[in-house]
């Protein structure tokens, strides 16, 4: 038992963080908006070099082999930065799907390189995001997985309020050569699917909940009304502390519930589900206390915490509603056991028990 | 990050398990807080607990412990309120005053008393807030004068938990006259049936005697009394309430047993129908398990060599809110019955939820209200002007 990270991911989130402090300020996503290009080159190419990419592939798959913590650790620095590129869609999500559905698919060597990135279209989202950009889209009709290129479908843009989402209708049609699983080799990838995309949309939003508090300290600590910094008037401290609170109690959940993501259980997926609540309330709480800490300021566009406003919203339902997750934990609660001896436990138990690094 | 527990770790816990399956007593004790009786009921559970070596199992052999880890304390205390086992009357001397006096004490300070808390022999009761002093603390005005090898000392304490029936207190004490506030403060135990020592009772809302005031009249106690040095008593008191804020005074397996009682409870007597009620139990269950988590990671952290942080502000709001959603969420079950008075022979007894629930309501409000806790975690965590 060692709740603690090791050396090896204290360092690659910091890696990740200082990255993103380079390549994605605030005024790079002004930018980006700007020039309307669906995404910077550049910091696509500054991420791929960095080897974030092929993070979560096994290893005997030319990928890196780590684990979802790992992960979940660079989806925290992709959403403390609202970082537009889809990295955490892509290389999170997407390429472990087409990993373990299609090993041998001619698309994953490209995939796993970032000069090519995958769309997901799961029955969870109704929408697929990043669409335009992907070579190809992983969609699913009556359970079977399809890898179908972009040039063989329809998209409509689907406007979003998050200004750097960008959201798609599909149209498509399934046929014998988009196929690549069927539904039966299919439902656990795509389940797993569904986990790994709450989970890195938990660390998302702890990371931007994290920026929208440090964002409304620095306010705090430099606006003065009635003669002081109105940092130091308690009702402020107060908001910022109990957004603070929400915070310090939802990392522990998505660092335990990244951990157990490979038990594939019940309890697994209740811890999950319990991160991705808890993770997108402190997000959407430490979004709206930043605006009111800033006033009229954080109302107005010119002030970056919209932004993070309008990502927490949209992470907020993506990968499971909160009724979807309130009810995967409700299951957990209500068949037991419960209780302080099981909260590490698995359902069944573990066969490589008591051999973990 | 391993989240599996050894095999060293299993192994205690079907120790502590088989031991406290042996012991436990099958009716729960009368409570400490009401009468003589039971303050002497959990007196003698504490002195069982320590023929077995169970009383404080962090501490070294030397002074009654096993010399265990921080994990092993959480297993110990998961397996403890698993059990239903008795409530640790000694609270305040084994939490509190015992890892206190393991980092300033002396070696003949913790010989003398160490021991003696951790077989049950000598209750302790906290003496620090005053009716001038609570949340500011820094304005006692009780005095520990010097007078040759002893201090004389001189004032009112008051909201003293356990007081009524305890041995021994630690109080916090202006030493040096005419300073000023956290300046001149020196911590000093005395016994409460010293000659200058009057204790009298105050009924909590729950009408029990669960905390005390204390009249100090020249109450003269040896100087080898004193914890720490002269002038001290703030920087000691700091870190005691970093114990108390903190790991110690509530381990998350509280909190953790009790969500599985609610959702028990929302099993047998819960509406299938009424979702918002289910969700409230789930919420319970899920902020246990955060604060469990969330301790975990302090124990392990604090295992690798760091500090205890300001996370004990943090810990502090969170399980004392969760205490109280939890037990509502229960009495919202039990609906009409809510406001029964806890009775077992009942035909349909409701447990000890109200109980629990109004005890809940002083948890904000103890080892620092949780504003003071929102000050604080505004101010050195998050670095906001004063
Ligand atoms: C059940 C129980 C057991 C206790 N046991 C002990 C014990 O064993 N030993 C002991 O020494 N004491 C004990 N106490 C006392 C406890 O430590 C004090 O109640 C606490 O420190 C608050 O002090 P106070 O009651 O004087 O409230 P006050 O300090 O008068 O506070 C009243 C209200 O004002 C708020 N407030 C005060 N200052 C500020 C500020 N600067 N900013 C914002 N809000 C503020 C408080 O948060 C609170 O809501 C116990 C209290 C209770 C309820």
């Amino acid at each position: 038992m060692d709740f603690t990270l090791t050396d090896e991911q204290k360092m690659l989130a910091d890696v990740v963080a200082k990255l993103l402090d380079d390549h994605c300020p605030p005024a790079a996503l002004r930018q980006l908006m700007t020039d309307g290009a669906p995404r910077d080159a550049d910091r696509w190419g500054a991420i791929v070099e960095t080897g974030l990419v092929p993070v979560l592939v096994p290893a005997e798959q030319d990928g890196l082999g780590l684990g979802e913590l790992d992960f979940a650790l660079i989806a925290q620095a992709c959403g403390r930065a609202a970082l537009p590129e889809p990295l955490v869609d892509h290389a999170g999500i997407a390429l472990p799907l087409l990993a373990a559905c299609a090993p041998a698919h001619p698309l994953l060597a490209e995939a796993l390189s970032g000069a090519a990135t995958l769309a997901i279209g799961h029955p969870l989202n109704p929408l697929v995001a990043d669409a335009d950009t992907a070579a190809a889209l992983l969609l699913v009709h009556e359970g079977d997985l399809h890898l179908v290129p972009r040039d063989q479908v329809t998209l409509t843009r689907r406007p979003s309020i998050d200004p750097f989402r960008r959201l798609f209708d599909v149209a498509w049609k399934p046929s014998g050569t988009t196929r690549i699983a069927s539904a039966a080799t299919a439902a656990g990838p795509l389940a797993d699917a569904i986990d790994r995309g709450a989970l890195f949309a938990a660390a998302q939003c702890l990371g931007l909940a994290q920026c929208c508090v440090d964002l409304a300290v620095a306010y705090a600590k430099d606006r003065t009304q009635f003669g002081k910094p109105i940092g130091s008037y308690q009702a402020i401290k107060h908001h910022l502390a109990s957004v603070q609170v929400k915070i310090e109690f939802a990392r522990p959940v998505l660092h335990a519930a990244a951990t157990r993501f490979p038990d594939r259980d019940t309890r697994s997926r209740a811890a999950i589900s319990h991160a991705k609540l808890v993770a997108a309330e402190a997000a959407d709480l430490a979004a709206r206390t930043a605006i009111q800490v800033h006033g009229a300021m954080g109302y107005s566009w010119e002030v970056d915490i919209h932004f993070f406003l309008k990502r927490a919203l949209a992470l907020t339902y993506v990968w499971g509603t909160p009724a979807f997750h309130q009810a995967r934990v409700e299951r957990r609660v209500l068949a037991g056991p419960l209780g302080p001896d099981q909260t590490f436990l698995p359902d069944h138990p573990r066969q490589n028990e008591g051999q973990h690094a | 990050m391993n989240l599996t527990y050894t095999p060293e770790q299993n192994a205690f816990r079907a120790e502590v398990r088989a031991w406290l399956a042996a012991h436990v007593p099958a009716r729960p004790l009368p409570s400490f807080d009401a009468t003589r009786e039971g303050f002497e009921a959990h007196r003698a559970w504490e002195r069982t607990l320590a023929e077995g070596r169970w009383g404080m199992v962090t501490w070294p052999q030397e002074y009654g412990g096993r010399g265990v880890d921080l994990l092993q304390w959480l297993i110990f205390e998961e397996e403890y309120y698993r059990a239903g086992a008795p409530g640790r009357v000694n609270q305040n001397g084994i939490f509190l005053l015992g890892p206190t006096l393991m980092e300033f004490g002396t070696p003949e300070q913790k010989a003398r008393f160490l021991p003696a808390m951790a077989n049950g022999d000598e209750i302790w009761a906290q003496a620090w807030s005053e009716p001038q002093a609570g949340s500011d603390l820094a304005g006692v005005r009780a005095t520990a004068t010097r007078d040759g090898d002893h201090y004389v000392l001189n004032g009112l304490k008051t909201w003293s938990s356990r007081a009524a029936f305890a041995d021994w207190a630690f109080g916090l004490f202006r030493s040096e006259a005419g300073s000023q506030r956290h300046q001149g403060l020196t911590l000093v135990l005395f016994p409460l049936n010293a000659p200058g020592v009057t204790v009298k009772p105050i009924a909590r809302i729950d009408g029990k005697v669960g905390f005390a005031e204390i009249f100090l009249d020249n109450v003269r106690v040896p100087a080898d009394q004193r914890l720490g040095d002269e002038g001290q008593g703030w920087h000691i008191c700091m870190v005691t309430a970093g114990f108390e804020r903190g790991l110690m005074l509530r381990s998350p397996a509280r909190y953790q047993v009790a969500a599985a009682r609610l959702a028990a409870l929302y099993r047998r007597e819960g509406d299938p129908d009424d979702a918002v009620t289910r969700a409230a139990v789930a919420q319970a269950w899920m902020d246990a398990e955060a604060y469990a988590l969330s301790i975990y990671a302090t124990a392990s952290r604090i295992l690798a060599g760091q500090p205890i942080g300001p996370e004990t502000s943090t810990n502090k709001i969170f399980w004392s809110e969760l205490d109280v959603t939890l037990n509502r969420t229960a009495l919202s079950i039990l609906g009409a019955r809510a406001e029964l008075l806890p009775d077992p022979a009942a035909p349909d007894p409701t447990g000890d939820w109200l109980d629990d629930y109004i005890f809940s309501l002083a948890g904000p409000i103890y080892a620092g209200s949780n504003e003071i806790q929102r000050n604080i975690i505004a101010e050195r965590m998050l670095g906001l002007p004063r």
